[in-house]
């Protein structure tokens, strides 16, 4: 810019290009009236953090599964039809297979670039979810579910539920062993549900286990009615955020009532557009370098053969575990049996799972009873029970997970594996509560230490000997933009529980209910540790330059920095 | 009465509630690119470089395609995939790398602030489509004509039904499949792959057989298959067996089913009654069978009970009995559902 | 000729002629009899050697004449050895699992402690006791051309990727014990673990999976373990639960990584210019 040869910018309307695209451009606008929707958009400003981007990585895993997946779709043949392999891959030579297993060779061993395709996608479908999950962890943590975001909270998880549908359709599809595996446990899945089990199997199978049908109809949920549903939702999500505008960190002149970041145009643009470059790129690479879902050493699929270490991809580690973890309750009355040792861990609980995740924004909307936007996001450590929370459902969410891998698990690390089951069975349920305490404590001790901050400044390095021999640490007051920083989060308010009855000991109309709300709001808020007041402030202030006197230690040694790191000249 | 409970002080009641005034937006600085003539030359320089290499590595994917032979291997990978893979990968890497760059160290970084509005929209946006909406509701007489109205709504409800009712051909009803296998009396066991029959006499203590009936490797008078592709696999899926051979005084034979066995042969179903994986890690000292999917673990010698796991109902066993030349014969179906259980399992036909 | 007739009457032509007769008989047996005379002594020798390296370092469990100890609380201190064969004992010994270092769930795979002559003579000793299954040919042992690796891999597929996994990686069995890994276990030790069923893994018989199918297998499991990794890095070929770790520390960690870059602010300039 300082630099006089740099050259002088030209409107682009008046360069070359853009005198010749004028004329299409203006063709187009007088169609569709573009320039009216560009021009909300062009300069829309988005904050710059890095844990805004994780959605990001969801968004363009998804961009590298569409593209990736068409390729596929040239070659794949969804058909059970059993045929006699001929293709390049020996060791299976001859065999008999479903075309679908034989056309998965083929991509794998005779299409050029077949494999690294299959990889991508298979990559990149793992990290779609994983994104989807690190995105979703960001968004709760900070609270960037509240009003008004609490129908994109929503919009989310049912894409997140879409996502585990795709991947799962997605992994029966080649009908290799570990494919049919898992289909045979959709199969007993499917069974399990009271009373329809049996007519539901039937209908989802077209019959008999394994069946004609269940491939091409997977493949027809794969590639066309999933996709186009996970499409539109993720169309309504994005549509959403540009009309809510991007939540942001509270910090110096960032507030409630504006957005200060970058321009999508150009900034954002190169920043976000490289960033699916990078994450395209990344996944071709994790594709040539790292093997997944190795088909051809499993071998076609086999009612009558099974391989040790029989798992889902992880996305559904989950539910494995808790199926491998569940007791075997299964009970008959009146002439039907319920099979709740399948339907309880596989059925049930995916659901609550996620019912609960969707519900959560407005459980703490009931608890809060807090009706105002919010898009300045929270510190989790300034929300302890939310975050105790979210870590309790992390928590139960991994020691399901364990229980999942539990045979790879007992032979890496040479365990007795019911051991590890029994762990898993106990954790489940004690592990969440420990999580919940554990972190509930590290949130208050951390508010705490801000505090301490704010009002007395964060420890120099320096120790100082007082003339009876005592020694102490300089404390040295942060700056100001330091302390509005730790101070930006709302003071919380806990609903005080009503009296039961009135002075003259007359009920009073929907006591227990509000009695109930207090409750919980107790449990929400009641140890939150509250900020300082300005008088509290001042007061410190004043106290720390009273009897504060200039630090007389060597000229280049300045004490630490926030960070612990010495300061020096 | 109310004293008796603790009373909460709402929080935002201190006056001011903030404890500090917001300082506004830092002030902005410079980077060196900004500033140093030579950095913002040298990064300009950089940033090319990364796009010039991304140009250098698509082409060399290009040729990846065509020269690298699709079964040369390289530290024992592909070759093919690993030079498409990390050519197109590297290329796409360098692009976004060199658009990031060209976003931190060139392009204006001044923050921009925007203000938001509120999302709900305006009182008078309110009122004018409510009006609207009423002007609509009024016109089309919606309110007023409940009959044409209700009829309306009562046959766009029932439009739902085909929706429902076309999907009647998705399958079959089970009836009574899922109830029976193909195991007949008489049925020879045979092991599986080779279809070779079993000579009862041939089993050691010890032994593992993983065996289908024999129909499965049977043909008729043209060559065919009796049983072939999709068929044969529903087949297999409820009839795969297994058969060990126990000594007798270590065999509990549950009521009934003392002659189920030949001289400590036993023979069970190899679906797994949890969730229906095959089963056959069978560890012959202890007779457990244990299933690879979800652990459900049977004793074969105490009738294939349930020791473990979310299995609940025990192993079917198939009635064996020899032939005359001495060869393993299924005396019977087997008595009971084989596979996952269902909700009609319990039922007698 | 003369020389012989003249003196056939010699009082010594008797005893020359015995001796003669002695010296061609010897000569003759020394000849003709003595390779199987040798042999037997031979195998005698080796099974003795067997014996006496049995006595030394078996014996203690497995009884001194290998017929087992029974522990008091009822069980095997070490099972009985008669009739299990000399396969058994070349798997065992070969494979460096017996002698036992220490009583665990499961006798794991070592170095040998034994050398190959040791072995066979471990063997040969046992093998004596009563028939068993013999250590098997190497026509089926050393997979041949004529293999046929598709039937191996069905033959696989069907009767032990269950316990052993797909690519042969193992897998966990009940009360911390484990089916071992494939790789880099010899045919012959392969085909006598079929044979004989060690420990808590089943037999497979030759009458029931033949010669010729457990050939197959192992030019099976060989030529899948010789392949290549056509995909890269195949995470020990444990399957989706290595496939999730990567994509988690790999994946996602890379690409979280990268954001922190592109988010992060660079170096400023205090001095405006």
């Amino acid at each position: 810019m300082s630099d006089t040869k740099t050259p002088t910018h030209t409107p682009v309307e008046q360069t070359k290009f853009g005198k010749r695209a004028g004329g299409p451009v203006k063709w187009l606008d007088e169609r569709v009236g573009a320039a009216g929707v560009a021009r909300g958009l062009i300069r829309k400003v988005f904050p710059d953090h890095w844990s805004f981007m994780l959605g990001e990585i969801a968004l363009y895993s998804f961009i590298v599964l569409l593209l990736s997946g068409t390729f596929l779709t040239f070659w794949f043949q969804p058909s059970m039809q059993e045929i006699t392999y001929t293709g390049s891959y020996t060791p299976l030579y001859g065999l008999e297979m479903s075309q679908a297993y034989a056309s998965t060779l083929d991509i794998s061993f005779d299409i050029r670039g077949g494999l690294l395709m299959r990889q991508i996608h298979h990559w990149s479908a793992m990290l779609f979810i994983a994104a989807m999950y690190v995105h979703m962890l960001r968004v709760f943590f900070t609270g960037a579910f509240r009003k008004p975001r609490e129908l994109n909270w929503v919009i989310g998880v049912l894409l997140m539920v879409l996502g585990l549908i795709e991947g799962f359709a997605g992994y029966s599809l080649p009908d290799d062993l570990l494919s049919g595996t898992g289909l045979r446990f959709v199969d007993g899945l499917i069974r399990s549900i009271p009373i329809v089990g049996s007519y539901l199997e039937y209908f989802v199978f077209g019959g008999e286990f394994p069946g004609n049908e269940i491939i091409p109809r997977l493949y027809m949920v794969h590639i066309l009615l999933v996709p186009a549903l996970l499409l539109g939702l993720i169309a309504a999500h994005m549509l959403l955020l540009v009309y809510h505008k991007h939540t942001q960190w509270p910090g110096p002149g960032r507030t409630e009532k504006n957005v200060v970041g970058y321009p999508v145009l150009p900034v954002y643009a190169a920043k976000a557009g490289g960033f699916f470059f990078v994450v395209f790129g990344f996944t071709a690479l994790m594709g040539a370098v790292l093997q997944i879902n190795p088909i051809w050493a499993y071998g076609p699929y086999n009612p009558s053969e099974v391989t040790a270490g029989s798992q889902p991809d992880w996305y559904m580690g989950f539910v494995e575990g808790a199926v491998r973890l569940m007791p075997n309750w299964e009970f008959t009355t009146l002439g039907w049996t319920f099979s709740l040792n399948v339907f309880i861990p596989a059925v049930l609980l995916l659901g609550a799972f996620f019912t609960a995740i969707g519900a959560y924004p407005f459980i703490e909307r009931w608890v809060t009873k807090d009706d105002r936007e919010h898009h300045l996001l929270q510190r989790p450590r300034n929300a302890p029970v939310r975050t105790a929370l979210g870590v309790a459902a992390m928590t139960f969410y991994g020691v399901l997970w364990i229980g999942g891998g539990n045979d790879i698990i007992a032979t890496q690390f040479r365990l007795d594996i019911y051991a590890i089951t029994w762990f898993c069975r106990v954790m489940v349920f004690v592990g969440p509560v420990i999580a919940f305490i554990i972190t509930k404590r590290i949130c208050l001790g951390l508010q705490r230490a801000d505090k301490e901050q704010v009002l007395h400044g964060y420890e120099s390095g320096v120790i100082e000997r007082s003339p009876d021999g005592g020694y102490s640490e300089r404390h040295t007051p942060l700056s100001e933009v330091g302390q509005y920083e730790l101070t930006t989060h709302e003071r919380v308010e806990v609903a005080a529980p009503p009296p039961a009855a009135d002075d003259r000991g007359v009920r009073v109309p929907g006591a227990r209910k509000a009695r109930r709300h207090a409750f919980v709001s107790k449990f929400y808020y009641g140890d939150v540790v509250d900020k300082p007041s300005r008088d509290d402030v001042d007061e410190a202030r004043h106290h720390a330059g009273h009897d504060g006197h200039e630090l007389e230690a060597d000229e280049e040694f300045r004490g630490v920095g926030e960070t612990g790191v010495p300061r020096s000249h | 009465m109310s004293s008796e409970l603790p009373v909460q002080r709402p929080r935002n009641d201190i006056e001011p509630a903030e404890p500090l005034d917001n300082p506004g937006l830092p002030e902005h600085l410079p980077r060196p690119t900004d500033v140093d003539p030579a950095m913002e030359r040298r990064a300009e320089r950089q940033i090319s470089a990364f796009f010039g290499l991304a140009t250098l590595l698509t082409l060399v994917f290009c040729v990846a395609y065509f020269v690298v032979p699709k079964d040369a291997t390289f530290l024992g990978w592909s070759a093919l995939n690993f030079s498409l893979g990390a050519s197109l990968g590297l290329a796409l890497l360098a692009i976004g790398i060199g658009a990031i760059q060209w976003a931190k160290k060139l392009m204006d970084d001044h923050e921009v602030i925007e203000m938001r509005h509120p999302v709900a929209s305006s009182e008078e946006d309110r009122a004018a489509t409510l009006g609207m909406l009423n002007d609509g509701i009024k016109e089309s007489g919606f309110g007023r004509r409940p009959m044409i109205r209700n009829s309306l709504l009562g046959a766009l409800g029932v439009l739902g039904l085909p929706a429902v009712v076309l999907l009647g051909d998705l399958g079959p009803l089970p009836g009574r499949t899922q109830f029976s296998t193909v195991w007949t009396k008489g049925m020879r066991v045979v092991t599986d792959v080779s279809g070779l029959p079993i000579k009862a006499a041939d089993l050691e203590v010890g032994e593992l057989v993983n065996a289908e009936p024999a129909i499965l490797f049977e043909t008729d008078e043209e060559g065919e298959r009796v049983l072939e592709g999709t068929e044969a696999l529903q087949a297999k899926s409820k009839a795969a067996v297994i058969v060990v051979r126990i000594r007798p005084e270590d065999i509990t034979a549950p009521a009934g089913r003392e002659n189920w066995g030949v001289d400590g042969i036993l023979c069970y179903s190899k679906i797994c009654t949890h969730v229906g994986c095959p089963i056959s890690l069978y560890e012959q000292q202890t007779h457990h069978v244990l299933c690879p999917c979800h652990q459900s673990t049977f004793d074969l010698s105490d009738g294939g009970s349930v020791i473990f796991g979310p299995g609940k109902r025990p192993l079917p066993q198939l009635p064996l009995s020899v032939d005359e030349e001495g060869y393993l014969i299924a005396t019977s179906d087997f008595t009971e559902p084989v596979g996952p259980s269902f909700p009609e399992i319990e039922q007698e036909s | 000729m003369r020389f012989l007739s003249r003196r056939r009457r010699h009082p010594l032509a008797g005893f020359v002629v015995l001796l003669l007769g002695l010296v061609v008989a010897g000569g003759l047996y020394s000849t003709l009899a003595p390779r199987s005379a040798g042999a037997d002594t031979a195998d005698a020798r080796q099974v003795e050697t067997g014996r006496q390296l049995f006595l030394v370092g078996c014996a203690g469990c497995h009884g001194k004449n290998a017929a087992g100890i029974l522990a008091a609380k009822g069980g095997n201190y070490g099972p009985s050895l008669v009739g299990v064969g000399a396969a058994a004992v070349d798997f065992q010994v070969g494979t460096g699992r017996m002698p036992l270092a220490n009583s665990s769930q499961q006798a794991p795979r070592k170095p040998p402690a034994y050398t190959a002559e040791e072995t066979a003579a471990l063997s040969a000793y046992v093998a004596s006791l009563a028939p068993g299954p013999a250590i098997p040919d190497t026509e089926y042992t050393d997979p041949s051309d004529e293999a046929d690796v598709t039937n191996g891999g069905e033959f696989f597929r069907t009767n032990c990727t269950a316990c052993h996994n797909s690519v042969g990686a193992g897998g966990a069995l009940p009360g911390g014990r484990y089916a071992p890994p494939l790789d880099d276990v010899s045919g012959k030790y392969i085909y006598e673990a079929m044979i004989t069923g060690p420990q808590q893994m089943p037999v497979f018989a030759d009458s029931v999976i033949t010669p010729e199918d457990k050939r197959d297998i192992i030019a099976y499991i060989e030529s899948v373990s010789e392949e290549p990794r056509y995909g890269g890095l195949a995470g020990g070929g444990l399957g989706p639960v290595s496939e999730g770790l990567f994509s988690w520390i790999i994946g996602i960690g890379g690409l979280v990584v990268a954001a922190i870059w592109i988010g992060a602010h660079g170096a400023r300039v205090k001095k405006q210019t």
